[in-house]
């Protein structure tokens, strides 16, 4: 990743909510806290802007570096879709206002399980409710509210991401022009509740987890941390390009015959797990699957996916990347059907790649065309 | 633009042009299958290309379509032009697509690089209350020419060479209609034209072009 063409300089920004928000489970949040940055300007009318939902372990820190990291605007500091939103990049800055905002239950600064709960004085931990996609919609509806945003011209995401989009076709029909739903599935498969369950399991069972409320405890559950991640990770990525990139190779060149790293493939994994226990929150990352695992909006009709599109009045641009296993494109094939059931504008992108589902995270000429293509439209609805 | 559809056939003219009479030129089966489709019709055109067809269609007869399109570069274009198009490959099924989900199923110029001709035509009358098709005519007097002097015929409605085609299916006026027979398919109209004249007079030998409206027989 580089910064080239990046938006530059952004900072943060955060808006409080006094409504209390009743959430799907029934908890209500009496107050909360979001975290939000913006970039490009809200044209008069307020006609131009994009929301940009995260995914797992995503953030409102979308593009462009901080000031204090500006002389060392290492990959960890640039925003996790740079490659994307920027002047003249795909989601032009040029030409949209984008929002993107750190989900309420994040560990990035919106109000989640690490936040100090004003009622106690501690952090929230296993009390935090459990939040839904829907739920994140509203919140994100309540921020736009507040930033005089009555249409969005489109909201996107990737993955979880591309669920908030789709759901907010379905929870605020009128309140978003265009949907672009990438690497996403209506529901999750059953083998992918699975792999959500084994990376709660590892943080759940954690002796450091202490039910959730380790921070009482002055411990982080690492491990269970790092062993979820390393799931995760595995299935993020495809057979082959893990075979690519690592091969069977050694790093001592030799077997050594113990359970130390051997193989480049656990150096990496065990990095990567290292890397993400250092940050992330463990009640966040419960969370996040836990919501991945609830979205199904097909099972407010029995199960019927064109039902529950009925209500959608936006287009649509779906997309799927060939070698993504976790969220295949036969999942995006079965939203498009159901957008074709209800004559929603939508078009369909298969996007051939290596990467796996980490794909739409990529740099990859076509796949960047295709979403210029289509944003370039959108922006042609609405004067500058 | 030097843009082709996945099969590499001609393609349908400059499509950011407003210009139809340009496009109708440029192909004119175009304007053929245009005076087919009402107002306002369900339209899903099979191996969209460019999408210069379905947006000819959305401009001239306020139509609501989509395109099923396999190649990259022509997925592209299609949604540059703000046609609706699905990427998918027209010979691996159309599953996706529900029964009489459409008013009009299109398959242009597209026909004869199909691998599972017969499966698709049927595909088309399940998806579609009705079908229409463009195709090269094999037994134009051109190419029928080329043949008697012991070559294979390479024209512009045919631009390969016999070892670069992408058709694989070729076929004259009367192959098809003995293809409709035998699937109980019922003829409804047809266009036969080379370049943009009407033939009318001995099709199968003087015309370059077919267009034929179809539906399932009862």
């Amino acid at each position: 990743m580089s910064a080239s063409n990046s938006i530059g300089i952004v900072s943060e920004q955060r808006m409080n909510f006094d409504t209390p928000l009743q959430f799907q489970s029934g908890a209500v949040l009496p107050r909360y806290e979001l975290v939000y940055e913006t970039y490009g300007t809200l044209n008069a009318d307020k006609s131009n802007a994009i929301l940009v939902c995260h995914a797992l372990s995503g953030h409102h820190h979308v593009a462009g570096y901080y000031a204090e990291d500006e002389k060392n605007p290492k990959e960890k500091n640039i925003g996790w879709w740079d490659n994307m939103v920027g002047p003249g990049k795909p989601i032009d800055t040029n030409k949209f206002f984008v929002l993107g905002l750190n989900n309420l239950g994040g560990c990035n600064g919106s109000t989640g399980p690490s936040s100090i709960n004003p009622a106690t004085g501690q952090p929230f931990g296993a009390s935090f409710p459990l939040v839904t996609v829907e739920d994140w919609v509203e919140s994100q509806a309540r921020l736009a509210d507040r930033l005089g945003i009555k249409q969005f011209a489109a909201v996107l995401g990737g993955s979880l991401g591309g669920m908030q989009a789709m759901q907010w076709s379905l929870s605020f029909p009128e309140r978003v022009r265009h949907v672009l739903a990438i690497a996403t599935a209506p529901r999750l498969t059953t083998e992918n509740i699975a792999f959500n369950d084994v990376a709660r399991n590892a943080i759940l069972t954690d002796p450091d987890f202490h039910g959730g409320n380790f921070y009482q405890h002055g411990v982080v559950p690492t491990r269970g941390l790092r062993l979820a991640r390393m799931l995760g990770h595995i299935t993020y990525l495809s057979d082959d390009a893990m075979a690519g990139k690592f091969g069977r190779g050694l790093r001592a060149g030799k077997y050594s015959y113990n359970y130390d790293i051997e193989f480049e493939i656990e150096s990496y994994l065990r990095y990567q797990g290292d890397k993400f226990a250092a940050y992330f929150d463990a009640n966040t990352y419960l969370l996040m699957t836990k919501a991945l695992d609830y979205f199904d909006p097909a099972s407010n009709f029995g199960g019927d996916l064109n039902q529950a599109f009925a209500a959608a009045r936006a287009n649509f641009l779906v997309v799927s990347f060939s070698t993504d296993w976790r969220f295949a494109p036969e999942l995006s094939r079965t939203i498009v059907k159901s957008l074709l059931h209800n004559r929603r504008n939508v078009s369909y992108a298969e996007i051939s790649s290596t990467h796996g589902h980490d794909s739409f995270l990529m740099q990859h000429e076509h796949y960047h065309k295709v979403m210029r293509a289509y944003l370039n439209n959108i922006a042609s609805e609405f004067s500058a | 633009m030097s843009i082709q559809n996945h099969f590499g056939n001609p393609i349908r003219g400059q499509c950011q042009s407003k210009d139809h009479s340009v496009l109708a030129a440029a192909r004119p089966d175009f304007a053929a299958i245009a005076a087919w489709i009402p107002q306002g019709a369900l339209v899903l055109d099979l191996g969209c290309g460019d999408g210069s067809l379905l947006r000819y269609l959305k401009d001239t007869r306020n139509i609501h379509g989509y395109g099923v399109e396999i190649n990259d570069v022509n997925l592209e274009t299609c949604i540059l032009n703000g046609v609706n198009v699905i990427q998918g490959d027209l010979d691996s099924g159309l599953s996706g697509f529900e029964n009489n989900a459409f008013d009009y199923v299109i398959l242009s110029q597209t026909l004869q690089a199909t691998r599972h001709t017969e499966r698709l035509m049927q595909e088309m009358l399940r998806i579609g209350r009705e079908g229409v098709v463009s195709f090269p005519n094999f037994g134009y007097w051109k190419n029928r020419m080329q043949v008697v002097r012991g070559i294979m015929p390479v024209s512009k409605e045919l631009p390969y060479q016999w070892y670069d085609t992408p058709n694989v299916h070729l076929c004259t006026l009367h192959d098809f209609e003995s293809l409709c027979s035998k699937h109980q398919i019922n003829i409804l109209d047809h266009r036969v034209m080379t370049g943009d004249k009407a033939i009318s007079f001995l099709p199968n030998l003087l015309g370059s072009t077919a267009v034929y409206r179809f539906q399932r027989g009862l």
